[in-house]
């Protein structure tokens, strides 16, 4: 359970700095990429899949 | 680029991003939640819940539904495990067949529906599964969640570098710590998976089980299939079904042997842990060969695969496949037939512990009236009689 809750803390964490670096980006490319690889995080996080 | 065209862009990214994560959301929720009704035959005595057996699951998603069907004669046990692999469909809807229309006139027999709930509630990640399915009945049609090999990661979640399973102590692949059919006989202090394994290992225990069958489907380009796998103190039994059935059932089956060294799987372990004869039945589903075209639901229900027919052009196949595929029905009525001539050919040989069971379809009755017509209408029937997987 600590394991898992540890797991939990860091897809949020790597979250948080993916739209972090959305926020800072200056190439769309970029922003795009960085909304494609977010959605799993933010998946996971809600408890969807 | 001004800072306003920046704010702008970014923001319509990120709706964008909103948008899809709302649609996929929505569509693993309802996957996820979708209510499988099953509406009991007049034969059920009892339902229990497995947490009856072990304290450890209840509450978790894997606590699942055990239908209990007693004769007003004693005589043996015999428990249907459906639902260890969710994503082999023809395991589960077969025990749905026996849940909604077995009557046992001897006997107990004992059948789940779900063993691993949680892989119930997930597709393979990547293999762009059907979230659902539906059986065509009379009054429409039953829909049924696709579901997975393994348990779902929101229930049990890492998985480890290494497995080893207890209490052997072999390495088995990491995912695997998820598969009920790697973790028998399971552990109290284990993971969700583990625990449900306990749990069936205690009912079998408690409820002194004679005989477990436990339902699967198999790719065409896996040995093991279409068959009888047997724990050694069942051997002879499988041995006589697979000839008895391949004569006058319409269809061949064979047995192999459990392999000693091979553990974690329920033949191998519920023989070993238990007094009950472990039996695991291998039907075709070309749903799951990696050479597969589309995998849509048209696959999953009716088996037909030009990809697949073309490997076995190549001799890549263990089973035969053509243009007619290996339809649901087919597959079901395999595992129907071969579990009543095994009930039929244990109460032979052991007459103080029949079992007898009536009114569960034969392959060629499922094959002729098809899966849905022996499925049962929840809106026309008794509320107190309906329960959800």
């Amino acid at each position: 359970m600590i394991i898992t809750i540890l797991y939990y803390l860091l897809t949020g964490y790597i979250a948080f700095l993916i739209i972090w670096n959305l926020l800072k980006s200056k190439k769309w490319q970029e922003e795009i990429l960085y909304i494609i690889i977010l959605l799993p995080f933010l998946l996971r996080l809600f408890r969807l899949k | 680029m001004s800072v306003k065209w920046l704010f702008i862009r970014k923001g319509i990214s990120a709706i964008s991003g909103l948008i899809l994560l709302v649609f996929a959301g929505v569509s693993f929720y309802k996957s996820r939640h979708l209510k499988e009704p099953v509406v009991l035959s007049p034969g059920v005595s009892q339902v229990k819940k497995l947490s009856e057996y072990f304290t450890g699951i209840k509450g978790t998603i894997n606590d699942s539904n055990v239908y209990i069907l007693e004769g007003e004669k004693p005589g043996g046990t015999i428990l249907l495990i459906g639902g260890t692999h969710p994503e082999e469909p023809a395991a589960r809807l077969t025990t749905w067949i026996f849940t909604e229309n077995a009557v046992v006139e001897q006997g107990k027999l004992i059948v789940i529906n779900s063993a691993n709930r949680s892989a119930s509630t997930v597709t393979r990640l990547g293999g762009a599964y059907p979230p659902d399915f539906t059986i065509p009945t009379s009054w429409g049609g039953q829909k049924f969640r696709m579901g997975d090999r393994w348990s779902n990661p929101l229930d049990q979640w890492p998985d480890p570098e290494v497995y080893i399973h207890y209490p052997s102590r072999q390495e088995l692949a990491y995912v695997d710590i998820r598969n009920l059919n790697r973790t028998f006989p399971g552990r109290p202090n284990g993971t969700l998976t583990e625990k449900t394994c306990y749990a069936l290992t205690q009912l079998i225990r408690k409820e002194k089980v004679d005989i477990v069958i436990d339902l699967h489907e198999a790719e065409l380009q896996y040995p093991v299939i279409s068959t009888i796998v047997a724990h050694q103190n069942g051997l002879d039994l499988a041995a006589l079904a697979s000839m008895i059935i391949s004569g006058t059932e319409g269809f061949n089956i064979g047995v192999e042997y459990s392999p000693p060294a091979l553990h974690g799987l329920s033949h191998r372990e519920i023989g070993d842990h238990t007094d009950a004869i472990s039996l695991l039945l291998e039907a075709p589903e070309p749903f799951l060969d990696a050479t597969r075209g589309r995998t849509d639901r048209a696959l999953l229900l009716e088996g037909k695969d030009e990809f697949v027919v073309k490997a076995g052009r190549h001799g890549l196949l263990f089973e035969k496949m053509d243009e007619n595929g290996w339809p649901i029905d087919v597959r079901i009525g395999r595992h129907c037939s071969t579990i009543l001539q095994i009930i039929e050919l244990w109460s032979e040989e052991k007459p103080d512990k029949t079992v007898k069971v009536r009114e569960v379809p034969r392959y060629t009755d499922v094959i002729e009236k098809g899966t849905g017509y022996f499925l049962r209408n929840p809106a026309k029937a008794d509320p107190k009689k309906i329960y959800y997987e």
